[in-house]
């Protein structure tokens, strides 16, 4: 058996270099108390007891409701710190996404600028689309635009570390065909045990509407 | 920058180089293997059965009590599964503690799950510390095995094994029990003495690559008498118990990093212990909302495990191995499981303490400069990590 935690150091060393540069000089960090106000919205996903919490704060241009500024804070591994500092950059260059635009950023959109990411880190490590999804809800509910607001369609299964229904089929797609497979995949239930009944039956039905 | 300062001996220890020596001849043109009839074959079966004796004696056991392994985990793979197989008939109830090596847990956890056994696991206290008579109240007529490792790998903390082993003794004597002692001494054979009578073990296990002698080898001390079902099949090897061409260097390696381990002990222990309390205390002081893991003394001498609240340990890790630092993390995020340290967790610890935990481990290269230099880095590279962190952990966990 593996000690501590040298056992998959290789594997956490398989970062690309942009993931490195990222990760050890991460861009539009915010590093001090937010004001509540300071901002025109806010957006929050994971807890420490799942191993990520990530806050983002933006300012929004009313008019054209591009993204002028992206600030974040997180508590995570390499991979989540890198990938939410890409993200930040990727919603702010070239003038700022707009926020429909910015609704459809994919976990595997920032993966894909970052040059890749261990397959485990994946998505557990790529939070940030959720965070700015939570954003966006809450710039257009301080706007009053609460017709703009978009509920996930996909159900939630756990709400702490934001798991979906639709997380969980991808990853049973992909091969997890276990609880424990799962979690390593989505982290659903971990610091959070109370939903996992609901992602047992989850997996088992995505099990068997797939794999017979 | 370019510094290297490797505090991760508790992982792995380098090879002595005089174990290096000792096993050259056989890892060389002497290639014979001790079950062939020829003059090389002997050498080699010599080599084996000496290295074999030299283990014994420094356990105060006897060379057939001696099976050499692949190493810590098949050790105790072998001690538990093998040993509560085979002696069914006494029982189907075994005795372990939350945080001893998976090799232990997840062997006890397959015959529970598998097998039909049961299991009493004994939480340690907040410090770390499992109390021998708790794990004697747990102590059934059908406890067939109980498994309490001699230090803890992650936070060092030592336990009362002898206490246990003597008080199992007496409640075997008085009939209350028939319930065997396993102990695994990976972690503490480098600094701690291991005398099988005086824990009163009927199993120990012991590691190569804990303690400066080659990977791959270890060695299950099994008392005579005792029954183990094999794990493995396809030779008469260590008496049938664990066939297969003996590991030749492994086995004379184990035996020299062992005699010189255990000789050079007290004066290492005495050089280490200044030095883990200078990290420790230094960390403790340099660093705000940090928790020292264990207990303060009752810990291997080489083993400085903190929490550094707030920050998550894998970033912490990186940063750290970017400057030249290498150490071990209790975080989910570099175990292949997500999930966090059990033997954290098992002090009643929550997660995000967890995440946060760091393991130095010291060695016999470490010298104060090093442990100056991790004192210097470390603090603003915590600091950075906290100035990006949304969290704040609550104080009564470091106070």
């Amino acid at each position: 058996m593996p000690d501590v935690t040298s056992r998959d150091r290789k594997q956490s060393w398989f970062y690309s270099d942009t993931v490195k540069e990222h990760f050890f000089r991460p861009k539009n960090f915010i590093d001090r108390d937010v004001g509540p106000d300071e901002y025109d919205a806010t957006g929050k996903v994971g807890s420490p007891a799942c191993g990520d919490e990530l806050r983002v704060w933006m300012k929004v241009d009313p008019e054209s409701e591009r993204i002028r500024e992206f600030r974040w804070k997180t508590f995570g591994c390499g991979s989540a710190i890198a990938s939410t500092s890409m993200a930040s950059v990727m919603v702010t260059e070239n003038g700022g996404m707009t926020l429909d635009e910015a609704r459809d950023l994919k976990p595997q959109d920032i993966m894909a600028r970052l040059g890749g990411l261990p397959a485990r880190k994946f998505h557990c490590s790529v939070l940030c689309d959720k965070a700015l999804r939570d954003a966006i809800n809450d710039y257009y509910r301080r706007a009053g635009k609460t017709d703009k607001m978009v509920v996930e369609s996909a159900r939630l299964v756990d709400p702490v570390a934001k798991v979906t229904d639709r997380d969980i089929e991808e990853a049973v797609l992909e091969g997890a065909h276990t609880l424990e497979a799962v979690q390593q995949k989505t982290k659903v239930g971990i610091g959070n045990p109370g939903v996992l009944p609901a992602a047992e039956e989850l997996i088992r039905f995505y099990k068997e509407k797939y794999f017979g | 920058m370019g510094r290297h300062v490797y505090l991760d001996h508790a992982a792995a220890t380098p090879l002595a180089p005089e174990v290096l020596e000792a096993m050259r001849p056989f890892l060389g043109a002497d290639c014979g293997n001790p079950s062939s009839f020829h003059g090389d074959g002997k050498a080699a079966k010599d080599a084996v059965d000496a290295a074999c004796s030299r283990i014994a004696k420094r356990l105060q056991a006897r060379p057939d009590e001696i099976l050499f392994t692949s190493g810590g985990t098949e050790s105790d793979n072998l001690a538990v599964l093998g040993y509560a197989r085979a002696n069914k008939e006494k029982g189907m109830h075994l005795v372990t503690t939350a945080f001893e090596h998976p090799a232990v847990l997840e062997s006890v956890g397959h015959l529970v799950r598998k097998e039909g056994f049961t299991q009493t696991v004994v939480s340690p206290d907040r410090d770390g510390l499992v109390k021998a008579e708790d794990v004697l109240a747990a102590v059934r007529p059908d406890t067939v095995l109980v498994s309490v490792m001699l230090a803890n790998n992650e936070i060092g903390t030592i336990q009362p094994v002898a206490d246990i082993g003597r008080e199992l003794q007496k409640m075997r004597e008085a009939g209350k029990t028939k319930a065997v002692l396993h102990t695994d001494a990976c972690q503490g054979a480098g600094a701690m003495e291991l005398d099988v009578e005086k824990l009163h073990a009927g199993l120990l296990t012991i590691n190569g690559g804990k303690i400066y002698g080659p990977k791959g080898i270890g060695a299950l001390y099994v008392k005579r008498g005792l029954k183990l079902q094999p794990l493995q099949f396809g030779g008469t090897q260590e008496r049938g118990i664990r066939p297969g061409t003996e590991n030749v260097p492994g086995a004379v390696g184990l035996a020299e990093a062992l005699d010189r381990a255990q000789d050079g002990m007290e004066e290492e222990n005495a050089r280490l212990i200044p030095l883990r309390d200078r990290l420790v205390k230094g960390l403790l002081a340099r660093v705000p909302k940090t928790r020292l893991n264990g207990h303060a003394t009752r810990r291997l001498p080489n083993n400085a495990n903190l929490s550094f609240l707030d920050v998550e340990g894998e970033a912490l890790l990186l940063y750290l191995d970017a400057a030249g630092i290498e150490a071990s993390t209790g975080s989910a995020c570099t175990s292949a499981a997500l999930e966090p340290s059990h033997v954290i967790l098992s002090l009643g610890l929550p997660y995000e303490v967890a995440h946060g935990s760091l393991r130095f481990s010291l060695g016999r290269a470490t010298t104060d400069h090093d442990v100056d230099y991790a004192l210097d880095i470390l603090p603003p590279l915590v600091e950075k990590l906290r100035s990006i962190s949304p969290v704040r952990v609550d104080e009564k966990y470091y106070a």
